[in-house]
């Protein structure tokens, strides 16, 4: 019994990270520089083909559809990155300078471990660990993430990793904050920490930001109060306002978190050549690089989890009714993930940077008062309404 | 939890422990104390105290040490600033270590639940809910006169702050 | 004395923020969509589509020696070139002319003439110093090779890119 669950953890964790994750943030950075390139009239790589996108008319010479080609970019990117000259400046200080790389990556994929990517596949479910806190879980390893930023910054032992480590601190420090307190509408709501009764309860609610995801026609026998117009009852109405702004709230944090612009400010190319990892290079850059983008689809899958529904799309059956339902489930989480990733990309090549002082001003003066604020909006409507 | 990995953990406290304050660089100490701190968590999390477990990381080693790394790092302590440490306060620290594991081994003594071996736990603890509702119930009245100080001291450190306009 | 500049004043909407990301995003996913549906035609594809037929006339490619429609190198070896060129990168080894050649009185001709490619910046000036319109700039742009040895352009390699130019001032012909 125990090792059966040590195997089936391990298979776990190693189809996650290596087949799903890891792909994934390969494949985001692809998609950053497509979706950058198309937004600003370039075309971005587009010939690093595998096999199918060098064929005439899926890919290269076809300007219709110029997103086949370049598919290879990924593999051509990571050779790249382990051939290249691992150079290490004579002036940092050696051992936190090669601390700051791994402390960079493993909290972002450390996080997923408590996500709920799927219902369940075989009677197993398809979370890593179980655990009762989930969302303590992330908020803590994720606020472990900034050590990575800091000894960078402070081990490089130069003026401009530097002022990029002390801003990435005092950013995700305060961003911290008002991502931790625009959940708690949530946690009065459901009464739960745990991720995946969360999901359990948006299935039978209703999505936490699209609360009519319960409708009669998509899973009869699970709605039980149909009082206003069959489908949505006044406190769910009025639970809306309370839970978008949680949502947006929470949403600009994991931007914030993630460094993602408008606020990347730690690595602002313009002010600080590269922000923390200026003077790394080879695969101890490609190590902060793609833990930003980890950072990002951890931050995307909470998203999903905790607003979005997770793994929930009504009409499509759970696990239990066939392991292909459990590979559907998986996938449409992973859907709603892309989609928040794309959602990002398109912000970031929108938007310009913030001023120090205005991010600094917008993460105190208004998420921090707007998430306090929106804590006693959803406590006095669960007065107002007992239910 | 195997008895292994409690004594693993519980070393790797002792030893980041002791390396905080043997350590040249501010900067190791203090992250040799965020080592200890996981450890130490580890060790609640093994004893099923899941909630103090992660506060535990949440806020000492994610929030408070980060504070005191952005310091040090903003103070420029260097290697060669501190002090050589002069041997009447080594003398007074060894005694200070000494009196507080006397008294630790008194209470210790005179407490004889610390003798029995606890029966197991049996189903899941809910310990976020049993500590919420203990904060809210038994220890109302602290609980908000604590909240009350920490305001009282967010708003000094705002007036100190503030520039004085003339 | 510094002009304080009034900004204007912000509207309920700018001063929201929001409505503004969402306008920006409408940009730019307005040129996305333009881009995935072949609307908009900015970049080049390179290699299949050259620049040959773009260049303007005045481009200033790689430098190449000319021969003149009675078949005569029209280079004398007069070196001028040689010392102008900013980056150093011509090497002429100049030849006397045999007895008995047509040519003979214009005395020098090249032995060898090397570019290297290298060091070539594509200034133009020793077309612009050749007194015998000898050296032209041509269109060609895409100049490639293996090897620092590859990149050095000899005499042979520079008159295949340089070809035949008419229309040129025949000062070496006899009079009649």
């Amino acid at each position: 019994m125990d090792w059966m669950f040590i195997l089936i953890s391990l298979a776990k964790i190693l189809g996650v990270i290596f087949g799903i994750i890891l792909p994934l943030v390969s494949y985001t950075v692809y998609a950053e520089r497509r979706v950058s390139a198309l937004m600003q009239d370039r075309i971005g790589p587009n010939r690093t083909g595998i096999p199918l996108s060098l064929i005439p008319g899926l890919g290269l010479k076809d300007r219709q559809m110029p997103l086949l080609g370049g598919m290879g970019q990924p593999i051509a990117d990571a050779v790249k990155f382990l051939l290249k000259e691992d150079f290490t400046p004579a002036h940092v200080n050696k051992f936190y300078y090669w601390l700051a790389p791994c402390l960079a990556m493993v909290p972002a994929i450390l996080t997923i471990a408590v996500v709920p990517f799927g219902s369940s596949l075989w009677g197993v479910p398809m979370v890593i660990a179980n655990v009762n806190i989930g969302v303590l879980f992330v908020f803590a390893v994720a606020s472990l993430g900034v050590y990575g930023i800091v000894l960078a910054g402070w081990s490089s032992n130069s003026k401009y990793p530097f002022l990029g480590g002390v801003r990435a601190t005092s950013q995700m420090i305060s961003y911290e904050l008002s991502m931790g307190l625009s959940i708690i509408p949530l946690f009065l709501i459901m009464g739960e920490l745990n991720l995946p009764k969360i999901v359990e309860y948006q299935i039978q609610h209703g999505w936490t930001i699209i609360p009519f995801t319960n409708l009669h026609s998509f899973a009869p026998g699970l709605y039980k109060h149909h009082t206003w117009r069959g489908w949505l009852n006044w406190k769910e109405i009025v639970m809306w306002v309370p839970m978008m702004i949680s949502f947006f709230i929470f949403t600009v944090a994991i931007f914030a978190e993630t460094n993602r612009l408008p606020f990347d400010l730690p690595e602002a190319e313009t002010e600080l050549v590269a922000g923390y990892h200026t003077e790394y290079s080879s695969m101890k850059f490609a190590l902060f690089f793609l833990g930003e983008y980890a950072a990002m689809i951890t931050g995307c899958s909470l998203i999903v989890t905790l607003f979005l529904g997770g793994w929930h799309i009504p009409g499509i059956p759970d696990g239990s009714h066939g392991w292909i339902w459990g590979l559907v489930n998986i996938g449409c989480f992973f859907a709603k993930v892309v989609a928040l990733l794309l959602f990002f990309i398109a912000i970031r090549w929108t938007l310009p940077r913030f001023r120090y002082d205005q991010l600094m001003r917008l993460g105190w003066i208004f998420f921090f008062e707007l998430a306090l604020v929106n804590i006693l909006i959803t406590a006095g409507i669960m007065a107002i309404f007992p239910n | 939890m195997p008895p292994l990995l409690f004594w693993t953990f519980a070393a790797l406290m002792l030893i980041f422990g002791i390396s905080v304050i043997a350590q040249p660089n501010p900067v190791s100490s203090a992250l040799s104390l965020v080592v200890s701190f996981i450890a130490l968590a580890v060790l609640f999390v093994s004893l099923d105290a899941f909630f103090i477990g992660i506060i535990q990381i949440l806020v000492y080693a994610g929030a408070v040490m980060v504070l005191f790394l952005f310091i040090i790092m903003l103070l420029d302590l260097r290697s060669g600033q501190r002090k050589k440490a002069h041997a009447v306060t080594v003398a007074g620290g060894i005694l200070i270590a000494l009196i507080f594991v006397a008294e630790l081994g008194q209470v210790l003594h005179a407490f004889p639940e610390g003798n029995r071996t606890a029966p197991a736990l049996g189903a899941p603890v809910q310990d976020v809910q049993s500590v919420g509702h203990v904060l809210f119930t038994s220890y109302n009245l602290p609980f908000q006169i604590v909240a009350v100080l920490i305001l009282v001291a967010t708003i000094g450190v705002v007036v100190l702050s503030k520039k004085e306009l003339d | 004395m510094a002009i304080t500049i009034q900004r204007p004043p912000l509207t309920l909407k700018e001063k929201l923020y929001v409505p503004a990301i969402f306008s920006g995003l409408a940009t730019t996913l307005k040129h996305l969509v333009n881009m995935l549906l072949g609307k908009t035609h900015v970049a080049m594809q390179y290699p299949e589509e050259k620049w040959d037929s773009h260049l303007p006339s005045y481009y200033r490619g790689a430098p190449a020696l000319v021969k003149d429609e009675h078949g005569r190198e029209r280079c004398v070896a007069c070196q001028l070139c040689e010392f102008i060129c900013p980056p150093r990168a011509i090497t002429i080894k100049p030849g006397e002319i045999a007895e008995g050649d047509k040519f003979r009185k214009v005395e020098k001709f090249p032995q060898a003439f090397d570019i290297d490619m290298i060091r070539c910046i594509y200034c133009g000036l020793c077309e612009e110093v050749c007194p015998e319109q000898a050296i032209f700039l041509q269109k060609q742009y895409a100049i490639t090779g293996l090897s620092r040895a590859e990149m050095v352009h000899d005499k042979e390699k520079l008159y295949e890119i340089g070809g035949l130019k008419t229309g040129l001032v025949h000062k070496w012909n006899d009079k009649k």
